[in-house]
């Protein structure tokens, strides 16, 4: 037991400095980590979409399909995984901390990019870098497939406003026969220039450890 | 003078054809003399616009009130008693508390509803306990001769003088786009503290009939206090659902139905006054919740009645009180102690400082956005006296032995607040560098993306087993859609807030053009139709230039106008419309007519979306319009094109839109049958949101090309009345009458 404490924590020390956490959330993030994989070593597809509260949620693809995809482990990989291990579920939580007030300007900065960035590769199914108007429309439609029976056409014209709007913001003196192939980074990023969305953005991370408060087996 | 004829008794000293009834009409003459003078001076003072910037308008208000009330104690005339309890609590508080309630925003309100809650009831509190007891410590040195005051007496006189009304402030930060926490809170805390205030004064009024408190009183009232408060929740809510399922309806009787919702409102008051409950909070709490279920079913004209009514009867209610004030203040009979009242300015400071602290130390590590210093400076400044303090402080029982040194304290504060802090804030907040709004423009991506965000954070919360604020938020948004939505709305459909918005969009613009009185072209309906004709016209992926930069001006005019519209809840004097819909309408069809000229004719043609002309050869027999005649072809397109030039030439005035109007009707000569078909349908579905269906099955039946037009239009404005002629098309029948 004593060696395998120091290895976990040696583990999550490396995890604390990468992702930001602290350990104590790192605990918790575990112990549901090893709650959803069912005591694997990694987590599937199916073992996030089984998830009950998940069902309701319109867009539960996109992000079930966040978890795996490389580009949220910030490595500069693309594809995807078939399964993760804790360290991947960690980094992709990590998008969603809250700024802290002792961050400096650069690093909220680079959060609020990240965070952007996270947004962005939920858009860009297909690791082209750029958002294009079919893949918008996909997000639209399944934005508002919950939302009672919006007809294939609303979502499509919607999709497109919105798409033209980025289009017209960022590159207003397009000719008259100019392609517009799709929302780069920086055009997103400009989309958000006014919105606030470090806030938005963001899970409050339990720091109080709750293995003592659930009732239940513990699981180390 | 004696008219020989006709007096029959020339003894009486008046003719009997001219008779003057003074007494029988005094209080009406004269209280509507009052409403018109304040009025009158309002409109003097709005057309200064440097004044409004640094002087709030309670400023105005009182001074006007000062000097009438010097001329009337020169004339030594007594003014009405327009402030007994009775006048004041049953007639003058609930309009302007109804405003409170009805104009909050309700999404930023529950997001903060934490800190609202925390500041406005503990804060209030603390600072009347806070006041209170240093009051009577105060009291007790034999110096300043006040030791009779009672330790009741003074928490009462404190529980008076809590009340913030910091609405002039919100105007100020709205100016300076002040963020949206601090304006939240700031309205927040205006409303709840009233209510906890009014609640406190009934309480300690009670108290300060004894002379001994006890342990047991201090408990019991407590209790009381809790259960006033929750009494009057449950009232405002169940009134608020009843009134929002009667307006599901009232669609035979559009006429009446703002007459519901105030009844609804007036009623929920009255019974929880009648239980003793706070009957302020039954009314914000109604007012709250049937908001959102009655824009749904109520016609556009009542909803928009609804708006103006409410805002004008706050209006009234609260200028009137304000005049008061300053009558008041030269003609009531004042008790002036010095130490007293100096003692009183200084704990009100102190004490909201010191309260705004505390209270910001302890409720910071629960925010998700913290509170900066410059934000606490900001909220313990603003924290002026207004009308409740007044009204309250005016309908003290006679038994309270000081009555007049309250009233005359409370004056001053009022007094103090208002003019110095009013006025001062300005240039303070300009130093003091405040952390600005980050307001979202309301563009479509925004909206998109901002959902999007709430769902992505939803999940991630589901995911990662922690629940927090959006999953109570998901829970109730589900809650509603599924049960709330299906009882109280007449179209049932559940909506995305996106939907709602594009849907806005579309309404709002239809009605900026009902609202300009010639001929028009609407171009923003049929965003969707634009693409449903680039689809046939084979170019999926592309964007034509011309139309991004048509569908930019108009996006962004729209955006421009919902911001206007979705940020204006922090003026009280003004309504949340209006002020640009000229601009915007002229600014659009200079960039309809700037399309026209540069793409010739086919292009033109094809970018007047809802014009929809290649459609023209099609069956059109469905459709009589009363006045136009189907034209059999493009043809009659080319002579309005050749009218615009000569329109080219006049300047960005008013008359572009008659130049527009010209084109506009003739291109409404070839307007396709299918908005009269919608509007055919909407009469027999007055809401539009049902409309976005039901046109769409009738309009099977016609040919494909149809349809694609049936969404837009049927979103747009259909006016919720019997009005069978498309809103849309400026024709020179349209009868503005017609309601």
């Amino acid at each position: 037991m004593g060696a395998s404490q120091t290895h976990s924590a040696y583990k999550y020390q490396d995890l604390m400095t990468k992702t930001g956490f602290s350990l104590e959330q790192i605990k918790n993030l575990h112990y549901r980590f090893r709650q959803l994989s069912e005591n694997n070593e990694t987590l599937s597809r199916e073992n996030l979409e089984n998830i009950k509260d998940l069902a309701d949620n319109p867009i539960k693809k996109q992000i079930v399909e966040a978890f795996f995809d490389k580009r949220n482990q910030h490595q500069n990989e693309m594809g995807s995984f078939e399964e993760i291990g804790f360290e991947q579920f960690v980094m992709v939580m990590s998008h969603f901390r809250p700024p802290t007030p002792k961050m400096t300007e650069e690093e909220k900065l680079a959060m609020r990019k990240d965070k952007l960035h996270f947004l962005f590769n939920m858009h860009d199914s297909d690791n082209d870098g750029k958002i294009t108007l079919e893949e918008y429309r996909k997000v639209v439609e399944e934005l508002l497939s919950m939302s009672g029976d919006i007809e294939k056409d609303t979502a499509r014209g919607i999709a497109d406003a919105a798409m033209l709007e980025v289009a017209s913001t960022n590159v207003p003196n397009m000719g008259p026969d100019d392609y517009y192939e799709g929302i780069t980074f920086e055009h997103f990023e400009q989309m958000f220039k006014e919105v606030e969305m470090e806030s938005r953005m963001h899970v409050r991370f339990l720091d109080v450890d709750t293995r003592t408060i659930h009732c239940g087996s513990s699981t180390s | 003078m004696d008219d020989p004829q006709a007096s029959l008794e020339p003894t009486k000293g008046n003719s009997a054809l001219f008779k003057l009834n003074y007494p029988r009409i005094q209080i009406p003459l004269e209280i509507t003399l009052w409403m018109l003078l304040a009025s009158f001076a309002k409109i003097g003072f709005n057309m200064y616009h440097k004044i409004t910037i640094w002087v709030p308008e309670t400023c105005l208000l009182i001074t006007l009130g000062l000097i009438v009330g010097s001329i009337m104690y020169f004339a030594n005339e007594e003014p009405p008693a327009v402030h007994t309890n009775t006048v004041f609590f049953l007639y003058m508080l609930p309009p302007i508390v109804l405003e409170s309630g009805y104009f909050i925003p309700i999404r930023h309100l529950f997001e903060n509803i934490g800190t609202v809650v925390w500041f406005a009831l503990v804060g209030t509190l603390w600072n009347s306990f806070g006041i209170g007891i240093s009051l009577f410590a105060i009291c007790q040195i034999d110096a300043f001769g006040v030791h009779d005051i009672s330790l009741q007496e003074n928490l009462l006189f404190a529980s008076i003088i809590s009340a913030v009304d910091p609405v002039a402030m919100l105007n100020l930060f709205e100016d300076v786009s002040v963020n949206e926490q601090l304006c939240i809170v700031v309205l927040g805390e205006s409303i709840f503290s009233d209510v906890v205030t009014v609640v406190l004064y009934n309480m300690f009024n009670f108290q300060a009939k004894k002379e001994v408190v006890k342990a047991t009183d201090v408990l019991l009232g407590i209790a009381e206090f809790l259960e006033v408060v929750f009494g009057g929740l449950i009232f405002g809510i169940v009134f608020g659902f009843v009134a929002a399922f009667t307006t599901r309806f009232t669609s035979k009787v559009r006429e009446i139905e703002p007459l519901f919702i105030f009844m609804f409102s007036y009623l929920a008051y009255l019974i929880a006054e009648l239980f003793s409950m706070s009957s302020v909070t039954a009314i914000v709490m109604c007012a709250i919740t049937m908001k959102y279920y009655v824009e749904e079913n109520v016609s556009q004209r009542s909803c928009t009645t609804l708006r103006h009514v409410i805002k004008m009867l706050a209006s009234i209610s609260e200028t009137l009180i304000f005049f008061f004030l300053g009558i008041a203040t030269i003609t009531t009979e004042h008790e002036w102690n010095w130490g007293y009242i100096l003692f009183t300015l200084l704990f009100a400071f102190v004490w909201r400082g010191l309260g705004v602290l505390v209270l910001t130390l302890i409720m910071n590590p629960f925010r998700t956005i913290p509170f900066t210093f410059q934000d606490q400076f900001a909220l313990a400044y603003c924290g002026l006296r207004g009308a409740i303090s007044f009204a309250l402080a005016f309908t003290l029982p006679d038994f309270i032995g000081r009555k007049n040194l309250f009233v005359t304290t409370t004056i001053a504060l009022i007094l103090v607040t208002v003019f110095i802090q009013g006025i001062t804030m300005r240039p303070l907040i300009g130093l003091i560098n405040i952390r600005k709004t980050n307001r979202n423009l309301y563009t479509i991506n925004a909206e998109i993306h901002c959902r999007l965000m709430d769902h992505t954070v939803a999940g991630i919360e589901d995911i990662c087993g922690q629940y927090g604020h959006f999953y109570w938020k998901d829970k109730f948004m589900r809650f509603n859609d599924r049960i709330l939505r299906k009882i109280l709305i007449r179209d049932r459909r559940a909506e995305s807030s996106i939907l709602a918005l594009y849907k806005k969009l579309e309404l709002q613009n239809a009605m900026l053009i009902l609202d300009v009185v010639s001929g028009d072209i609407s171009a923003a309906p049929s965003i969707i139709s634009l693409y449903e004709e680039k689809k046939s016209s084979s170019k999926p992926n592309k964007l034509l230039a011309v139309e991004v930069k048509k569908m930019h001006d108009i996006l962004s005019k729209n955006m421009y106008k919902i911001r206007q519209q979705a940020v204006s809840f922090t003026s009280k004097h003004a309504l949340p419309n209006d002020s640009q819909p000229r601009e915007i309408v002229i600014r659009r069809h200079n960039s309809i007519r700037r399309s026209l000229q540069s793409h010739g004719f086919h292009r033109a043609v094809k970018t007047f979306f809802f014009l929809h002309v290649p459609d023209v050869q099609e069956n059109m027999s469905e459709v009589v319009y009363p006045s136009r005649t189907p034209s059999p072809g493009p043809a009659p397109l080319s002579s309005p094109l050749r009218e615009v030039p000569s329109v080219h030439d006049r300047g960005k005035s008013g008359r572009t839109r008659h130049g527009m109007s010209r084109t506009s009707s003739s291109y409404s000569d070839s307007h396709v049958p299918a908005p009269r078909r919608h509007s055919k349908s909407s009469t027999s579905d007055k809401n539009s949101a049902g409309n976005f269906r039901e046109p769409h099955h009738k309009a099977e039946e016609p040919e494909q090309q149809q349809r694609p037009l049936s969404p837009p239009t049927a979103w747009a404005a259909e006016p919720k009345d019997n009005v069978t002629q498309h809103p849309l098309l400026r024709q020179p029948q349209w009868n503005p009458k017609k309601m």
